[in-house]
């Protein structure tokens, strides 16, 4: 639950848009109280920028107005992975179909935000886009259903693939170039409190021009590849390790280097839910 | 109830706290987080096996305050152990202050406390030594600045922060517990020369009424109660915890007087009290009333600690809370260094914005 307080119209708008079916409620506990503002600087007049506070305290540099919503979700990414450690969270989109959950670790470029979108698209249930929370009493993931961010030219290719989807103005000239976000479906947002136990875990990396290619990997260097976008693993301590091995010994773990999507997409409908 | 009062409950005498609404819990859980009390909370309600029947958000997050906090302890003993091994052949003596020295004689303020920077004290001479041997094992200057080397070096009590290079930990090296540039000058020499031993480790820390006028020196003398709530805590927890040597309220007098120390120690006595009920003989605090300002600053330093540690009903620092905090801000500046030094820092900080 996020308390969210902001004058900004573009604030108002995205949020509107982008959690349209999540519940709203007044008197309630909120686990994030964000603030985005104007400050009261001379840049007011002729560069309007906006400055974020989670609980009072201002994480972030300003930045301008124009990307106030993506200054939002990346508040929202902070406020979990920099104050939740009752679970073990991995920079990892994570989708469902029919009881069967893949984990999609992966640093930013690999392309997982675009095949988490296609997938979510034809069928799979969006569990989470960017920050995947594991459970390290019962090693289920607790699903988020926040929109997924798309960067640069695949903002374009997803509009074009799944026009159903609704997707936010494009926000300019942020560190990662241009983001727009892609709600998460209704029955994705609505079966928002269903865990989800772990089935795969699947490595993707786009290559423009490449053919597919899947390869399995052994449980060692997946746990090697995914240090590097563990959050907040070693506050958990011991807890973190057990969790982390818990994971993988439920997961099979693959690594797919793609550049077609419906390929890609065709893989995923195959894979196998045994080990 | 007001929120601030559940908190005050809470840190004193915790109670099953089965009638707070959710609001509610969201600014108890918001503002002990504030002011770095949720671990402190989440301690002292688990202690007390209060825990059950909180709803399922709030515990969420005294659960996440667990963590953090035993993470905190984890990588402080391990630091602890680091400089152990970077100090030992220096062969001279070293004292644990503050949280170190908490964690490792295991005084009950360690519970649930969260602060992983280690501040050490060591005789003015052997400074050079103990910096060169930290830089020999990874630790180094954050603040590389020339003026604020020289500004540490000059006219501060301690060494510019070291970091260690792969840990990211702060050690912080002191060669008194307050600036020489400010009003009150302790010898560190007699604090040094009543350190006890740490069984097992290579360090002192200091003794038990040094220990409390260090805390209250450091709250009301040197900072500017910049978490509030979180000074005073740790005062009335030393304090009740000293207490049972019937001796120590008249040791603590004395040393206070010894060490020039007295005023501190009479806002220490004065807001333990005050805020938190610290059970203080009330001979003890007759006393202490020797040691208070003339009026009107007792009158004032009142106000501005009870709005500095209250919020609004949301939670949220109000209005008289930023004006507690910025006059207390000025007053530990003003104590810090005489008026042109102040001058000469802030107009030198001013121009480097």
């Amino acid at each position: 639950m996020v308390h969210v307080n902001s004058p900004l119209a573009n604030v108002a708008d995205g949020v509107q848009l982008l959690y349209k079916d999540f519940p709203y409620e007044v008197d309630s506990f909120a686990d994030f109280h964000v603030r985005l503002d104007r400050p009261h600087n001379h840049h007011r007049l002729w560069h309007p920028q906006v400055l974020c506070y989670l609980n009072d305290e201002c994480p972030f540099a300003p930045l301008p107005t124009d990307q106030a919503l993506a200054v939002f979700e990346s508040l929202l990414n902070f406020s979990i992975y920099a104050t939740i450690y009752h679970f073990l969270i991995l920079h990892a989109a994570s989708i469902e179909r029919a009881g069967y959950t893949a984990i999609l670790p992966a640093p930013p470029g690999s392309g997982k935000s675009t095949l988490c979108a296609a997938l979510v698209s034809r069928g799979w249930r969006l569990l989470t886009d960017e920050l995947t929370l594991v459970s390290p009493s019962t090693g289920l993931i607790s699903p988020m259903a926040r929109p997924i961010s798309l960067k640069n030219a695949s903002i374009d290719v997803m509009q074009q693939f799944a026009p159903q989807q609704t997707f936010s103005p494009k926000v300019y000239n942020t560190i990662k170039g241009t983001i727009a976000y892609m709600r998460a479906p209704s029955e994705s947002v609505a079966r928002m409190h269903e865990t989800a136990a772990p089935t795969w875990m699947i490595f993707p990396k786009y290559q423009a021009g490449a053919a597919t290619s899947v390869k399995l990997l052994p449980k060692g260097a997946a746990f090697i590849r995914l240090s590097s976008g563990l959050v907040n693993y070693s506050i958990l301590g011991a807890v973190g390790f057990e969790a982390m091995t818990q994971l993988l010994e439920r997961t099979l773990c693959y690594e797919i280097l793609y550049s077609d999507l419906d390929e890609a997409m065709g893989w995923f409908d195959r894979l196998p839910t045994a080990q | 109830m007001a929120i601030d009062t559940v908190l005050k409950t809470i840190l004193t005498q915790p109670q099953p706290l089965t009638d707070l609404t959710h609001p509610q819990w969201d600014v108890l859980i918001h503002s002990a987080q504030r002011v770095g009390l949720l671990g402190r909370v989440q301690y002292l309600l688990a202690a007390g096996g209060l825990l059950e029947g909180i709803p399922e958000q709030p515990k969420m997050h005294l659960e996440t305050a667990r963590i953090v906090a035993d993470n905190e302890r984890r990588i402080m003993r391990w630091e602890i152990n680091r400089i152990t091994r970077a100090l030992r052949e220096l062969q001279v003596p070293i004292l644990l202050l503050k949280g170190a020295a908490y964690l490792v004689t295991d005084l009950p303020v360690s519970n649930g406390r969260v602060s992983s920077d280690i501040d050490l004290l060591v005789h003015k001479k052997d400074l050079t030594a103990v910096e060169g041997a930290l830089k020999a094992h990874g630790w180094e200057h954050t603040k590389l600045d020339e003026y604020d080397q020289l500004y540490y070096r000059i006219w501060s009590h301690e060494l510019p922060p070291l970091r260690h290079r792969e840990r990211g930990t702060v050690v912080d090296v002191h060669h008194t517990i307050l600036p020489p540039t400010g009003r009150l000058h302790p010898d560190p020499e007699k604090l040094l020369a009543e350190a006890l031993p740490v069984k097992g480790l290579p360090f002192s820390v200091l003794c038990p009424p040094d220990m409390v006028l260090h805390s209250a020196a450091h709250a009301f003398q040197d900072g500017d109660l910049k978490r509030g709530l979180k000074d005073i805590v740790d005062l009335d927890e030393l304090l009740r915890y000293f207490a049972a040597d019937g001796s120590f309220w008249v040791k603590l007098i004395e040393r206070g007087q010894e060490l020039n120390l007295v005023r501190p120690l009479y806002y220490a006595l004065r807001y333990a009290k005050l805020v938190l009920n610290t059970p203080i003989p009330q001979s003890v605090m007759e006393r202490s009333q020797a040691f208070a300002p003339l009026w009107p600053i007792p009158q004032l330093m009142d106000h501005f600690v009870a709005n500095v540690i209250s919020c609004r009903s949301d939670g949220r620092p109000g209005f008289m809370h930023d004006f507690a905090a910025s006059m207390l801000y000025a007053r530990s500046h003003w104590l810090r260094m005489p008026p042109v030094l102040l001058a000469r820092h802030l107009v030198h900080q001013w121009l480097k914005r």
